[in-house]
C-alpha cells in the first residue's frame, strides 16, 4: 500500500521537501490507495463539507434531541455573542456555538458528518466556520482544511485510537480538537511544523479526558465537551502561530494518547459505568430514560 | 493499518446520534432487506445487549425500520420510519431480550410475508460498521462490505459445482465462500462473496439449478 506518511514527523517532513501542502499530501495518498482520481475525492469532501455546513444552520436554529437531554445551547450562545457581552470574543464564541449546533444536530438525529465519530462531530466544523469569517477562505481551501484534518487524523486512528470505547474521550473530542488547530493554522498560512505544533499542544491540554456519558447517551456531556474542543484548538492555533512550540514531539504526544487509553479504567471508556454517568444526577437521568435499566456497554 | 482512507476519518455522513447504534442498526435493517430480496409485510426485532437497553435514546428502533425500508444511514426519513412504515403496510414489533449475546449490540430480524419467512441477526460492531451472523439458523459471517450471495439448497452432491458453474459462465469472479449445513441430508446454506453487484438474471438462472430452494443477494 502506498502510504505517503505513517506518522507526523513524515508527514511534515514530506511538505518540507516536496514543497507541498498537507492537503495536498493527504489528497495524493488517498487518490494511490483508492485508485480514485483527485477530482472524485474532492468532490466526496465537497460533499462532506456541505453536510456540515447544514448541520451547523439547523443547530443554530434551535433543536432538541430525543430525550430532551440536549438543545437549544447553540442558539442561547448566539444571542449571547449578539448582545455584545461576550467575554472570549466574538470569534471564539462563535466556533464553541458552532461545535454545539453540530452536535445537537447529532443527539437530536439530524444528518453529520462524523469527524472522527459522531460524539465528537462538532469540533471540526465549528472552528472552520467560525475562522472562515476571519480567513474568507475559498471553497477549495474550506476543503483542503478537510484534507489537513483529515490527514492527523489519520495518522492518529493508525497510530493511537479515535474510538471512546478504545481510548475514552480524549480520542474522539481530543483528537478533533487537535485535527481542527493543525487543519486551521494551515489556513492561516502557517507552516506544516506549526500545524504539528498545534496538533501537539491541543492534544496536550486533552490527554487524560475519560468517555463517561450519561445513560450511555452521545449527549451529557459530549456536546458540552465538543465546545471545550474547538475553543482549545483556536487558542492552541493561536499559540503555534504565535511560533510557541511543544517541547514533547507531536508524534510521542500521540503515543502517551495511546498508553493514557490503554490505562484508563474500563469504566471511563464508553461503558457509562463511572464518571458523571456514575453521578447520582447521571444515574438518576438514565432510570428516567430507561426505566431503571442497569446500564452496560455502549 | 487499521485505517487506509481519509473518509474513514472526515465521514461518514449519517444520522446521529451513534455510529454504532444508529447507524450501524439502520445498515442491519437493511442487508436485511436485501437478504429477503423484498420489503415484508410484518417483522418483529429482537434487541439484545446494549440495543436492548438503550435502543430508545439512540434511535436504534427507527433506524432498523429504516434500513428495512431501504433508507440509507444518512437518510433523513429515518427519523419518521414508524409512520413510514404503517403507511406503506409493514406491521412491526420490537422485543427487548435479557438473554446474553456474544457482542453487545445484537438484533434478531424475522421478515415475514404471505411469500415466506426469514430470519437474520446482525451485529453492529463499531463505526457503523455491521456483521451478519446468522440467516435462517444457519451461522454465518458476512460484513456486508462485499456483494454476496445466499443460497439454500438440499444437501446433496453437485449443488456447489452448479453454482459455481453459473457463476463462472457469468463471469463473476468468487472471492470466499461457505458452506454450511443444520443437519447431514437435508437443508444447507452457500455463501458466497463476488467481487461485483449481482444481476438479477444471474440469481434467476441460479434458482432454477436442481435441488436449490432460495437464492438471495447483498449488493454494495
Amino acid at each position: 500500500m502506498d502510504v505517503l506518511f505513517h506518522n507526523v514527523r513524515e508527514l511534515v517532513e514530506r511538505a518540507e521537501t516536496e514543497q507541498k501542502s498537507i492537503a495536498m499530501l493527504m489528497q495524493e495518498q488517498e487518490a494511490a490507495i483508492s485508485g480514485r482520481t483527485v477530482a472524485e475525492i474532492r468532490a466526496q469532501m465537497k460533499n462532506n463539507l456541505t453536510v456540515m455546513a447544514t448541520a451547523v444552520e439547523r443547530g443554530l436554529q434551535g433543536v432538541q434531541s430525543v430525550t430532551g437531554l440536549t438543545g437549544g445551547d447553540a442558539v442561547l450562545l448566539q444571542n449571547y455573542i449578539a448582545s455584545g457581552k461576550g467575554l472570549a470574543g466574538d470569534m471564539l464564541l462563535d466556533a464553541v456555538s458552532k461545535a454545539v449546533a453540530t452536535n445537537e444536530v447529532n443527539a437530536a438525529m439530524g444528518t453529520i458528518c462524523a469527524t472522527p465519530t459522531a460524539g465528537s462531530a462538532g469540533v471540526v466544523p465549528g472552528v472552520l466556520f467560525a475562522v472562515k469569517h476571519k480567513l474568507n477562505p475559498t471553497e477549495e481551501q474550506m476543503i483542503d482544511y478537510l484534507f489537513t484534518t483529515g490527514a492527523f487524523g489519520f495518522i492518529v486512528a493508525n497510530n493511537a485510537s479515535i474510538s471512546g470505547a478504545a481510548g475514552g474521550c480524549q480520542a474522539e473530542v481530543g483528537s478533533a480538537a487537535a485535527m481542527a488547530a493543525a487543519g486551521v493554522v494551515e489556513m492561516a498560512g502557517g507552516s506544516a511544523q506549526q500545524s504539528a505544533e498545534a496538533f501537539a499542544i491541543t492534544m496536550k491540554n486533552m490527554l487524560g479526558l475519560v468517555c463517561d456519558p450519561v445513560a450511555g447517551l452521545v449527549e451529557v456531556p459530549c456536546v458540552k465537551r465538543n465546545a471545550m474542543g474547538a475553543a482549545n484548538a483556536i487558542v492552541a492555533a493561536d499559540m503555534a502561530l504565535a511560533g510557541i512550540t511543544s517541547r514533547i514531539p507531536c508524534d510521542e504526544v500521540i503515543g502517551a494518547m495511546f498508553r493514557i487509553g490503554q490505562s484508563m479504567s474500563p469504566n471511563l471508556k464508553e461503558t457509562a459505568r463511572g464518571g458523571l454517568a456514575a453521578t447520582p444526577t447521571g444515574r438518576a437521568i438514565a432510570a428516567k430514560i430507561f426505566g431503571g435499566a442497569v446500564m452496560q456497554g455502549e | 493499518m487499521k485505517f487506509t482512507s481519509v473518509f474513514d476519518i472526515i465521514g461518514p455522513v449519517m444520522i446521529g446520534p451513534s455510529s454504532s447504534h444508529t447507524a450501524g442498526a439502520a445498515r442491519i435493517g437493511r442487508v436485511a432487506r436485501d437478504l429477503f430480496g423484498r420489503q415484508p409485510k410484518r417483522v418483529t426485532i429482537h434487541l439484545f445487549g446494549s440495543f436492548a437497553e438503550t435502543y430508545k435514546g439512540h434511535g436504534t428502533d427507527v433506524a432498523i425500520i429504516g434500513g428495512l425500508l431501504d433508507y440509507d444511514t444518512y437518510d433523513e426519513r429515518i427519523k419518521t420510519s414508524f409512520a413510514d412504515a404503517e403507511a406503506q403496510g409493514l406491521a412491526f414489533e420490537f422485543i427487548p431480550e435479557t438473554a446474553h449475546t456474544e457482542h453487545p449490540n445484537t438484533a434478531r430480524i424475522v421478515m415475514e410475508d404471505d411469500k415466506g419467512e426469514m430470519s437474520v441477526v446482525g451485529i453492529s460492531i463499531g463505526g457503523g460498521k455491521i456483521e451478519v451472523s446468522e440467516v435462517n439458523g444457519f451461522k454465518l459471517r458476512l460484513t456486508g462490505g462485499m456483494p454476496a450471495i445466499l443460497v439454500v439448497h438440499d444437501d446433496r452432491a453437485g449443488c456447489i459445482a452448479n453454482v459455481a458453474n453459473c457463476l463462472a459462465m457469468h463471469s463473476v469472479n468468487i472471492g470466499h465462500m461457505e458452506v454450511s449445513r443444520i443437519e447431514r441430508g437435508l437443508t444447507a446454506l452457500m455463501v458466497i462473496e463476488v467481487d461485483q453487484n449481482i444481476e438479477d438474471r444471474v440469481l434467476q438462472q441460479i434458482s432454477l439449478i436442481p435441488n436449490i430452494n432460495k437464492v438471495s443477494k447483498i449488493n454494495t
